[in-house]
């Protein structure tokens, strides 16, 4: 199969505008006749539902959680970027698409992320009028602030809970859908395969969590917006729950899988504590305006911070990057704290760890300023650490935070599979290799309240609605292979839980698939990962059955789906022979030991299909054109 | 430190529940309520034993997913702090700890500590949303919201609908949580229109759900781990009684 992205023609600025106009529509009558099926109730999901449902779509919404509100989006902190230009600071459209195509270090499609940031002034539109309670000025106006590095106050918010904020308003518009009945819910609902018949999909198969009842859903098209996979790595920011299952299903009835490498680890997180570790806190980027980031400069240095003078001290982003210093870009700030720790220089418990130290602001601006500024994440560290950041300076190391990698989509967000679209953070489609501040929840609201309803509609005008068919045998085929594993999965009656192995693989991909890569390791992460995949299959313990709810066979069907994906993680990154975005390849450096992105080779999108177990994945190159933003070296110096 | 857990164990919504003793006699005092919970489950399921069925997902004190009384207590003892956000530096050396499901006729027990709080979604479904469709909106800044309305609607949004405040109040009433929503757009000018059907929609969805009436009690603001304040509930009674005196829908 050729990989067609569908790019409409025109010039850039055009070419939404175009192809909304040439997609063929659904007559308004019929659109009842049509249903959906959208699995994922965050940002994503719940506004495409919402939107399908106010257009007159019947929709079936799945969850696995016991209420749609409690998606992974509910946790985003910082906020959302749209290109408004309130505060007059030369921001446009252009700007925030140039920003992000370079931000992704040249590895996403210039046509998708221009009209990202074209949509991103309607987002803002459309959630003031729900009443999400953004930040505002005395005047009443909408506030701003600069996030991640931008040049420009582009980013709305609301306090420190704008992801909280956002998904209510969509989930506030979903439910007001799902009280019309034009959407029914399933929480507590997992969805477990794609049915797909003649290369169409077309439905699911779901289990109940409560009662364990596997049961198949069909539909004329079928919407993933099921979210990040970073606990591929078992310990990251994101909620216990995410998952790849529903992506990695999809993968193997067909879907490619594109990017699986481009993962971002976020540079400010609180270190590990213990073995018992069961997630990573994220503390905000905008630490790094007022805290200093140092190391001890002899190595095992024992003695508390404090005691430590400052001529002994290695503020090391300060002195290697001297024009940007403490805020160097994400994957800057990230590996080098790795780096100093990997040559035993860290500090804590554990030695995985740097400080960010607010000793030399409080003295410059007083106490009092610096809490205001950042006095509920200093009390939300204290509450997790037991240390009192106004007094000894903060621990913080890098954490898995977000993927840009997930299904290929083309300029419709539809999949290689006909009638499988993929939105939000599940698909691959804007970040390139390395993402934004701000900008992952700009783009779940642009595809599920912008861009989906009218792609969907195309692709819907082109079938006959409810042809799809319960007896198809693919059907049947699905839910019992579905029953198949579950059952094989309970009866293995082993020693060891799912978290077990999870963590064993989270420790493989971390050390080899993470920050910085060499195909030494990613070969061994290659040869171990089967290894371990092999003995989950063999010492498994999921206690209990399948027919009530069963949180240990939840976990193990989504570690089993790691399982596999992680490797898959290993082999995209093996080929990438380059740094890129926010992971480095030792081989692949400046003389400077700075990363080193190869255009010549690399300036594709990798999209994998899968062909069988313990087959190799074929791998399909989408080449990557810029006409606009031409790509240059990132420097930081 | 050593522990001493009660932890309520029931099968399904139908059986009979009980307490079930457990000592751990390795708990970290940097160790998160539900990690203590984790280390728990991970020995009672390499014993081929049903681990404890418990509810959480962010573990950030934000997606409302946890739901424990901790000694009594909803989300524990300290206060404006989830059970996820709890740490067991909380806690003593010797310590008996007693862990219970959210208690109430609107929350079904599913299993062990896992309740059934859909009632709190229906309630939204009733009417807690502005109707304005997708594509419609004008300019954001078209219409100013003064700071400290919209700071207000900010407090009130801020629930995170976890259910404490109705497991905390003696007559499980969910007053507080309804409050929350009504007030968060009942105060803003994007609500206006829909003021009086809004708050009188879940008004009646609240009652025809299983939820005990409001007596005042203001147990609901003592545990909600948001700090949502009772004085909503006494907008959502301003704004129900002008709603029932009102002829317009
Ligand atoms: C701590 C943190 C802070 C962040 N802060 C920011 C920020 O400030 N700004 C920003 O732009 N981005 C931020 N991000 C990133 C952003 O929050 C996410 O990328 C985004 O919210 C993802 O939205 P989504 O709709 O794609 O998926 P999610 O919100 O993850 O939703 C996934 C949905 O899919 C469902 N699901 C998954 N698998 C299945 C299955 N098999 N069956 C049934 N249902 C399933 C889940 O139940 C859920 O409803 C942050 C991320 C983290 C972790
Ligand atoms: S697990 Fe999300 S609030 Fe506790």
């Amino acid at each position: 199969m050729t990989l067609n992205s569908n790019i409409p023609d025109g010039p850039i600025e055009k070419k939404w505008d175009n192809h909304k106009f040439n997609t063929k529509l659904v007559n308004p009558a019929n659109k009842r006749k049509y249903n959906i099926i959208v699995v994922g109730t965050g940002l994503a999901g719940a506004s495409a539902s919402a939107t399908f449902g106010e257009l007159g779509y019947n929709v079936k919404a799945f969850c696995f959680q016991d209420s749609p509100r409690r998606a992974h989006s509910i946790a985003a902190q910082g906020g959302i970027n749209a290109a408004k230009n309130y505060q007059n600071d030369g921001d446009s459209v252009y700007r925030l698409f140039y920003d992000t195509v370079k931000g992704g270090d040249f590895r996403s499609r210039e046509a998708n992320v221009y009209r990202l940031a074209q949509i991103s002034l309607n987002i803002i539109d459309q959630c003031a009028a729900q009443g999400v309670p953004f930040a505002r000025e005395y005047g009443g106006t909408l506030a701003n602030r600069s996030f991640g590095g931008a040049q420009v106050s582009r980013t709305f918010y609301a306090r420190g809970q704008t992801g909280q904020q956002l998904l209510l308003g969509a989930y506030q518009a979903l439910s007001r859908q799902i009280h019309k009945k034009k959407v029914t819910m399933f929480p507590r609902t997992e969805m477990l395969d794609v049915i797909v018949s003649n290369g169409r999909a077309i439905g699911i198969v779901v289990r109940d969590l409560v009662t364990g009842e596997i049961s198949s859903h069909l539909a004329d098209a079928v919407v993933l917006a099921t979210g990040g996979y970073s606990n591929a790595y078992f310990l990251s920011t994101n909620a216990m729950g995410c998952n790849v299952t529903a992506g990695w299903r999809a993968h193997k009835k067909g879907a490619y899988f594109a990017n699986p490498c481009y993962t971002q680890i976020h540079p400010t997180c609180i270190p590990v504590s213990g073995e018992y570790q069961s997630k990573l806190t994220l503390m905000s980027e905008s630490l790094r305006n007022d805290g200093r980031i140092w190391v001890p400069k002899e190595k095992g240095d024992k003695r508390p911070a404090n005691e430590i003078p400052d001529e002994e001290r290695d503020y090391y982003l300060e002195t290697r990057y001297p024009s940007f210093g403490n805020l160097v870009p994400r994957d800057v700030a990230s590996r080098n704290a790795k780096e100093r720790c990997d040559a035993g220089y860290g500090v804590g418990e554990t030695g995985l760890g740097v400080y960010l130290d607010f000793r030399d602001s409080i003295k410059r601006l007083g106490e009092q300023a610096i809490r205001e500024r950042y006095g509920n994440l200093f009390e939300m560290y204290e509450r997790i650490t037991g240390e009192n950041p106004y007094k000894v300076p903060m621990r913080i190391f890098p954490a898995p935070h977000y993927t840009m990698g997930g299904l290929w989509v083309d300029y419709n967000l539809m999949t290689n599979v006909d009638g499988l679209f993929a939105i939000g953070e599940a698909n691959f489609s804007d970040h390139g290799a390395n993402r934004l501040g701000a900008s992952a929840l700009m783009q779940g609201l642009a595809d599920g309240y912008f861009v989906i309803p009218y792609t969907i509609g195309g692709y819907l005008a082109k079938v006959n609605p409810g042809e799809v068919d319960e007896n198809d045998s693919a059907v049947k085929e699905a839910v019992n292979q579905v029953e198949e594993t579950t059952e094989k999965l309970i009866s293995i009656k082993g020693k060891q839980s799912a978290d077990y192995f999870h963590k064993k693989l989270g420790r493989i991909i971390w050390n080899e698939c993470g920050m910085s890569r060499t195909k030494e390791g990613l070969e061994k992460a290659i040869n171990e990962i089967p290894k371990l995949k092999g003995e989950f299959w063999e010492n498994l313990s999921i206690p209990g059955n399948s027919k009530t709810l069963n949180q240990e066979l939840e976990k193990a069907g989504r570690v089993a789906d790691f399982l596999e994906f992680g490797e898959l993680m290993c082999i995209d990154a093996l080929t990438r022979e380059e740094s890129c975005g926010g992971h480095f390849r030792e081989e692949s450096q400046t003389e400077t030991g700075e990363a080193k992105r190869i255009d010549e080779r690399f300036s594709y999108v990798s999209a994998w299909e899968y062909k069988g177990e313990n087959e190799k994945p074929e791998l399909h190159k989408e080449e990557l054109e810029f006409e606009h933003v031409k790509p240059s070296q990132r420097s930081y110096k | 430190m050593k522990i001493t857990l009660h932890i309520w164990r029931q099968k399904d919504s139908k059986s009979k529940g009980f307490l079930e003793k457990h000592l751990l006699d390795n708990v970290s005092p940097h160790m998160s309520f539900l990690e203590m919970l984790d280390v728990l489950n991970e020995s009672l399921v390499s014993g081929g034993k049903e681990p404890v069925a418990f509810e959480h997902d962010c573990r950030e004190g934000i997606c409302g997913s946890c739901s424990m009384m901790i000694n009594g207590c909803a989300h524990g003892p300290q206060a404006k702090t989830t059970a996820c956000q709890l740490h067991m530096r909380s806690f003593k050396d010797g310590d008996s700890i007693y862990i219970e499901p959210w208690r109430a006729k609107a929350f079904p027990i599913i299993k062990d500590l896992v309740v059934d709080r859909n009632s709190l979604d229906r309630i939204v479904e009733a009417g807690g949303y502005i109707s304005v469709s997708i594509g419609a909106a004008p300019d954001a800044n078209s219409i100013p919201v003064s700071k400290n309305i919209a700071d207000t609607a900010m407090d009130a949004a801020a629930c995170i609908g976890c259910g404490a405040c109705v497991a905390a109040c003696p007559n499980g009433s969910a007053m507080l949580f309804t409050a929350a929503k009504v007030a968060h757009l009942n105060v803003l000018p994007q609500g206006q229109p829909e003021r009086k059907t809004r708050v009188k929609a879940m008004v009646k969805q609240m009652d025809e759900e299983l939820f005990g009436g409001c007596t005042n009690h203001g147990e609901c603001q003592e545990a909600c781990p948001k700090g949502i304040s009772i004085d909503f509930i006494g907008l959502l009674n301003r704004d129900y009684l002008k709603a029932s005196f009102s002829r317009d829908e």
